[in-house]
């Protein structure tokens, strides 16, 4: 068979994990970081980072709503996903995924962007035109009561919302890293560190994204961007990094000088089929390069403009490298085979149901979902002004 | 108690669906068959296995398993000398680096072996019906399972083809099945031993290879077996309680 280097299972030729499955970490790791990065302002009072409070809520819940499809996508029979809800598997950490999911979406974001925006939808559903006044009045939940104490209330159960929240997040991408982590049948996976590695990446990759889309946006609305709120978030963003690159480095470095049984065979694929993506795009462009840009802005002090440009080029190398951590540990974890005798490679489709057309919408597909977010629930203050002053 | 026949009218479909699924927890009848009687197991015995494919064949066509896609197969290993005598000088080590085929699971039997060095051998390769199996463990949906008799079968029609089994098979046993989109494996011919016939590959194999074993039975010659031969089982590191147990296995063998 083409493809095969040296011996591998018959049974493990092709690749079961497509570049779905690599979409998916992606993504909840979008979702996680973005509301951990809400929740910095929320509970952690980091006044600098307001302006970006409810975009990385709305972006949370644009990425969270896309989430599962590439698992849907996936599935040999989607029509029996519903059974993981109803006759879920003790011992299994992917029967997990549908309960951390829900608790996730119902219970944490949508209550939070729900409390944290009824005062508007409730003036909204009083002025807005005929046909969108019906969908708030439908997301007020039949309360319009916003008064001074119904909406410190509000705060006040936002708060604590966010405070599960934080946990949530945590459990969330946690788990996606316990799925690979506990597989103790492949070594490039089977690591306690993992979920640890997944939460810090995931938080890397949120803060840049919300960043990043926040620079687009406000550029977009022809607005100025607020260099104090960048400057924090890129603060947050580069010891975040710091600390994943470290944990990154300490599961390689744990590797290498402990060279077990699998070692010869994952070092032989690290520096051939995956050279590219792992050390090329994932550790240099991806990681080394972001965090040097990054540390630069925190040492040198540089003119506004040469900060913008360097937080926009960090941030998109970060998500860049951050995917490729994802396809590395994924695609990476099929190349090789289980009797550390041989390679496989990983053919993508074009058009096929798995293929990269499919894995290009789902990517897009979230941005959708944040544009419609954004035009319900506009996360912007001086939009709200006018509606609440005529409403008084 | 009277029954009305508006009574009468709502119990009799809900009956109805009582018993279908009274009827899909009920195993196949077997009518002298005992699940708390058996547990079962596989001896492969390598220096009778003599690579001829008969097994995979076999086992492909009693159970319909898909071209390219494999319940048992067979690998040939060839082993190389310490000491190589043409060159003189020390090879890397054989038993990390042996040089193994399986060209389409060895179903056709494999070309001549030309190497005059080292050392040949064959080994069979199929589920190894782990006791402690890590596939049904990550299983989302429970639709794999060992049964009380310690086969480990999947339920196809409650599959969510979700591959993480796949993942999680240390020996590399499972696969989607590329029709039915749900994984697939050995089954240890579940159907024949329940009836109490032998599996597929055990008939099929002309060298005696390849032996059922039932542990509960007192009289299944496994006993005396495993208690005078050099028997070991695949990657025991893994700690699956696997039960095909491979009669004088080299330790280049994974």
């Amino acid at each position: 068979m083409s493809g095969v280097e040296g011996f591998m299972y018959p049974n493990e030729i092709g690749l079961e994990w497509s570049v779905l499955i690599v979409l998916y970490p992606f993504i909840t790791g979008l979702v996680a970081g973005a509301f951990i990065l809400a929740s910095l302002e929320r509970v952690f009072r980091v006044e600098a980072i307001k302006p970006t409070y409810r975009l990385a809520l709305l972006t949370a819940l644009a990425f969270l709503l896309v989430a599962p499809l590439p698992l849907q996508l996936h599935l040999g029979h989607p029509e029996r996903s519903p059974e993981m809800y109803f006759t879920p598997h003790s011992t299994s950490a992917m029967a997990m995924f549908g309960y951390v999911y829900l608790w996730y979406l119902m219970a944490v974001l949508v209550l939070e962007i729900w409390l944290d925006y009824r005062r508007e939808i409730v003036l909204f559903s009083q002025s807005a035109g005929k046909w969108t006044r019906w969908i708030y009045k439908l997301m007020t939940l039949g309360s319009n009561n916003i008064s001074e104490r119904s909406l410190a209330i509000d705060e006040r159960a936002g708060w604590i919302v966010t405070l599960i929240g934080i946990p949530s997040a945590f459990l969330l991408h946690g788990y996606v890293g316990f799925i690979f982590g506990s597989i103790k049948a492949n070594p490039w996976w089977s690591s306690p560190l993992m979920p640890v590695v997944f939460i810090f990446s995931a938080m890397v990759s949120g803060i840049a994204a919300v960043m990043l889309l926040y620079m687009a946006i406000t550029k977009l609305r022809k607005q100025t961007i607020e260099i104090r709120c960048v400057d924090s978030i890129a603060m947050y963003l580069f010891y975040i990094f710091i600390i994943d690159f470290s944990l990154e480095m300490l599961d390689l470095i744990h590797r290498i000088y402990e060279a077990d049984e699998s070692f010869r065979s994952l070092n032989f694929m690290v520096h051939t089929q995956l050279y590219f993506s792992q050390i090329v795009l994932q550790i240099c462009l991806g990681t080394l390069t972001p965090i040097f840009l990054l540390g630069i802005t925190q040492v040198v002090k540089l003119p506004e403009i040469a900060r913008k440009r360097i937080y926009a080029a960090a941030g998109s190398l970060t998500l860049i490298g951050i995917f490729a951590m994802r396809w590395n540990v994924v695609i990476g974890g099929q190349l090789f085979s289980k009797s550390f005798l041989g390679y496989t490679t990983y053919k993508m489709g074009l058009v096929t149901r798995e293929g990269l057309l499919v894995a290009v919408a789902l990517t897009i597909l979230p941005l959708f979902f944040l544009w419609a977010l954004v035009k319900l629930l506009p996360p912007w203050p001086e939009k709200n002004v006018p509606i609440a002053a005529a409403a008084d | 108690m009277k029954i009305t026949r508006r009574q009468m009218l709502i119990l009799l479909p809900a009956a109805a669906v009582a018993w279908e699924s009274v009827l899909a927890g009920t195993p196949e009848t077997s009518p002298n068959y005992k699940l708390s009687d058996h547990w079962w197991g596989m001896l492969i015995d390598i220096p009778k296995c003599i690579g001829c494919g008969n097994c995979v064949r076999a086992c492909q066509t009693e159970n319909d398993v898909p071209d390219g896609h494999f319940r048992t197969w067979v690998e040939r290993y060839h082993r190389s000398d310490w000491l190589m005598a043409n060159s003189g000088v020390i090879s890397a080590n054989p038993l990390i680096d042996p040089e193994v085929i399986s060209p389409d699971g060895g179903k056709e039997g494999f070309p001549v072996a030309t190497d005059t060095e080292g050392k040949y051998f064959f080994v069979p390769k199929m589920c190894n019906h782990c006791a402690d199996s890590p596939c049904t463990q990550v299983c989302p949906v429970g639709a794999t399972f060992v049964t009380p008799d310690g086969v480990v079968l999947v339920d196809q029609t409650y599959c969510l083809g979700c591959a993480y089994c796949v993942q999680a098979c240390p020996y590399g046993c499972r696969y989607i099945h590329p029709q039915k989109k749900v994984a697939d494996k050995c089954t240890l011919c579940y159907h024949r031993i329940t009836k109490g016939l032998t599996t597929a590959c055990c008939e099929a194999c002309p060298t005696g290879a390849r032996q059922l074993a039932d542990l509960k039975n007192p009289n299944d010659p496994i006993h005396e077996f495993l208690k005078t031969h050099n028997v070991q089982v695949l990657k025991p590191q893994m700690a699956t309680g696997a039960k095909v147990f491979y009669n004088e296995l080299d330790g280049s063998v994974r």
